[in-house]
């Protein structure tokens, strides 16, 4: 499902019209407004889940949305732990969720 | 050749900037967030009088002011280390190192978490992130929800989520565990909210305070308060129940909900799935205070103020030389006081830097912050003017 934007605001007002970009999650293309934030811009197209759990795999989206947390770090064309509630979209960008890791080393794995 | 750095775009940091840059100093303001306002951003609440206070339009004014006196601002920079060097302070950022003879930390507050089972799965957020999320990027954080913990911030952000169309089922609190103490007792939760009543921006509060003046009274009104809650803004506050469980196997699907005694201990078999699409966790706040520790600033304990806090005094200075902190790092309390330490912070730093004339309005503001705490429509903590005299107190025990 998809959230969508809280277009109408009785004491905000209405959004503005922005212009549009295109962006990749995990291959998949999305659009999203200039200035949105890639965890606004998923979350707007109803995508919550961000990463999973580099241990355990259970899924993991934003949790504080303000940049305290690091529950929502992704890699943005190739660096790896950005936080998605703090970086605004660029058009094109690609960007990837976590994925979970091999723990070789943890009792029991192998 | 910057004079002072300022970490942290909020009403702070920004009062700061302009207070410095009135008095001649070159100011740098860096700030990890794309817009500057910090969390004054996603402020939306009616005064007592009625009218609204917009933190878009507030930011916006205090953005204008400090770029019309040249206050250089630079966004999407995170701080991540610090250290004192012989002529002033090196800071470490993720876009380089930046040098400044006096350093301002204005770093605000985080939410404290109040965790139950299943609180990581996506749709699980902090209060604070529904909105900011709501108001500040216009996105919906879903359809129906429920908000876990009951305290100021949570009935504000409540009643803004409303506005902006977005349901909330319930308010309840986190059952109680080995973290969630005071904010899963119904007890502790009424007194709290019921102490701040005077001053309550909401019908509840107002209502709750005339009801339950004495003390004597609140074990009894929490007996009489009825089962299945009462309702502010439509939103059934629900003090006797709590969230047990956050269920869902992708993201959330419902909330186990259960009966609690007026201790808040779970009533055997009441527990029920409440079907929501996403649950805000709100636990409180606490001053973001690790790059004073970073850079070696002594701390105090002070409940008052929502923790540790860097030691300081009136004049916002702490013991290291050219370490100021201003806002919420000091001490949980509202924008407009954040912002009123700040012009503080600035004029500590010209009589720091030695701009002539400042002492006059230096002892002014801090009379200020003394009218405006007394006069604010919000406050955390109905003991935070207490808090402070002790640390003020502490300071000069040690250091002075
Ligand atoms: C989620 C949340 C919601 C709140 N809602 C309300 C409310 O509705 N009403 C109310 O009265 N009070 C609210 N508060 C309290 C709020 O802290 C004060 O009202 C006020 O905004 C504090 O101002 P400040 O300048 O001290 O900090 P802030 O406004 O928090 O500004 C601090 C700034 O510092 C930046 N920063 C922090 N660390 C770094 C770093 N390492 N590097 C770079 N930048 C950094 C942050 O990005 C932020 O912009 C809220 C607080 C939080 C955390
Ligand atoms: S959601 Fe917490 S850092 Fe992004």
């Amino acid at each position: 499902m998809k959230y969508g934007r809280v277009t109408y605001h009785p004491v905000l007002g209405t959004l503005d019209k922005r212009e549009s970009l295109r962006f990749l999650f995990d291959d998949q293309e999305f659009e999203a407004y200039k200035g949105e934030t890639i965890a606004a811009a998923l979350l707007a197209n109803g995508v919550r889940t961000l990463r999973r759990h580099e241990e355990t795999g259970t899924p993991r989206g934003i949790y504080c949305n303000i940049g305290h947390c690091f529950e929502c770090r992704v890699t943005i064309d190739g660096i790896t732990g950005q936080r998605a509630c703090l970086t605004v979209l660029k058009d094109g960008m690609n960007i990837r969720s976590g994925e979970m890791l091999p723990t070789p080393l943890k009792k029991g794995a192998h | 050749m910057t004079d002072v750095l300022i970490v942290g775009a909020g009403p702070a940091g920004l009062s700061a900037a302009i207070s410095c840059a009135e008095r001649g100093l070159q100011v740098q303001v860096i700030d990890e967030f794309m817009r500057p306002g910090g969390r004054l951003l996603g402020q939306l609440y009616q005064e007592t009088d009625g009218s609204w206070w917009n933190g878009i339009e507030e930011a916006a004014k205090l953005q204008d002011k400090a770029a019309s006196l040249g206050v250089v601002l630079k966004l999407g920079i995170s701080v991540i280390d610090l250290n004192q060097s012989e002529d002033g302070w090196i800071v470490y950022t993720s876009t380089g190192i930046l040098k400044a003879p006096a350093l301002l930390l204005a770093t605000g507050a985080a939410e404290t978490a109040c965790p139950i089972p299943g609180w990581t799965l996506p749709g699980v957020m902090s209060i604070g992130a529904a909105q900011v999320m709501t108001n500040v990027h216009r996105v919906r954080v879903g359809m129906r929800g429920v908000i876990v913990g009951i305290n100021v911030l949570s009935m504000a952000i409540a009643h803004e989520l409303e506005l902006a169309g977005i349901k909330i089922a319930a308010m309840m609190l986190p059952a109680k565990n080995m973290i969630n103490k005071d904010v899963g007792d119904p007890r502790k939760v009424m007194q709290s909210i019921v102490r701040l009543g005077h001053l309550a921006p909401s019908p509840l509060l107002r209502l709750g305070s005339g009801l339950m003046r004495y003390s004597s009274l609140q074990s009894l009104g929490l007996h009489l308060y009825p089962k299945r809650g009462f309702k502010v803004w439509g939103i059934p506050v629900q003090l006797r129940k709590a969230a047990v469980e956050i269920e869902g196997i992708e993201k959330v699907e419902s909330v186990r909900v259960a009966n609690i005694s007026p201790e808040g201990d779970i009533v055997p078999s009441t527990s029920r799935s409440l079907p929501v699409d996403f649950v805000c966790m709100a636990g409180g706040l606490y001053p973001l205070a690790e790059l004073a520790a970073v850079a070696g600033c002594p701390f105090r304990y002070v409940p008052e103020l929502g923790g540790h806090v860097p030691l300081h005094n009136a004049r916002m200075e702490t013991p290291l030389a050219g370490l100021f902190v201003a806002g919420n790092i000091t001490g949980i309390e509202s924008a407009k006081i954040a912002a009123a330490q700040g012009s503080i912070a600035g004029l500590s730093i010209a009589a720091f830097h030695q701009v002539s004339g400042t002492e006059e309005d230096l002892l002014e503001s801090i009379q200020n912050l003394r009218i405006t705490r007394e006069k604010a429509s919000i406050q955390f903590h109905p003991q935070v003017a207490d808090g402070r005299r002790r640390l003020e107190s502490m300071f000069s025990e040690n250091f002075s």
